[in-house]
């Protein structure tokens, strides 16, 4: 399937990009995780958590199509 | 699930006094309201490695930040007896000493707002999407982390 990816702050440093659309043809989030740390591979030594339609996410999720983002830590306030 | 998009808490640029000052003006006409409580965020120069953090530079993944806002809001109103309360933070550069966010929270009786504004800070560091760049003086920069 089809999945637009958001990438923020040093994330997007390392992938140079802040949205990208793939083709995935996995299940999970950690399938993905696979697939962006292979495609970048300086992600491996960041920290970051994933939100699927705006809502964090575990890597045993399923990963359904709809809006992923790759967030590194908050720093608000 | 969404019905609707949720207010933006972001603003561009530093919060300005004035800004904040017209806050307070504004709920002057709201009499029912007999304590206010204010928190605001401020650029701090922290010196790391021997060079001086200069200004933040905020981005967020806004359609989330301001969902998640929406539900800390949400959250507070039901936990506590709230009469208003409002988050603003800053977007783009925040120089050191300058404000990046603001939080007002109004209620009748004051024992309130001290355990409420507590309550959506903390909420606010932990489950918004905010990042922070840390513009050193030299210009090189590193990633802030809430701790």
């Amino acid at each position: 399937m089809q999945i637009t990816i958001k990438y923020f702050g040093q994330i997007a440093e390392v992938t140079k990009l802040e949205e990208e659309s793939l083709e995935f043809s996995g299940s999970l989030v950690s399938d993905l995780i696979e697939v962006l740390n292979k495609k970048y591979s300086k992600l491996i030594n960041k920290d970051f958590q994933i939100a699927q339609n705006q809502e964090l996410v575990s890597n045993e999720t399923e990963i359904t199509g709809q809006e992923i983002a790759l967030l590194p830590p908050f720093a608000g306030g | 699930m969404k019905d609707k998009k949720p207010k933006s808490v972001f603003k561009e640029g530093a919060i300005t006094s004035d800004f904040i000052g017209n806050s307070i003006y504004k709920h002057q006409t709201k009499t029912s309201i007999g304590a206010h409580n204010i928190f605001l965020g401020q650029v701090r120069a922290d010196e790391i490695d021997g060079k001086t953090v200069s200004a933040i530079e905020y981005t967020a993944y806004e359609d989330m930040a301001n969902q998640k806002s929406h539900d800390i809001r949400e959250s507070a109103f039901e936990k506590f007896e709230l009469t208003c309360m409002h988050i603003y933070h800053s977007l783009g550069t925040v120089k050191a000493g300058e404000i990046c966010l603001f939080v007002f929270v109004s209620s009748p009786r004051r024992k309130v707002v001290f355990e409420a504004l507590e309550f959506i800070v903390e909420a606010i560091k932990a489950d918004v999407p905010v990042f922070g760049k840390e513009i050193f003086e030299d210009e090189s920069h590193q990633w802030k982390k809430n701790t």
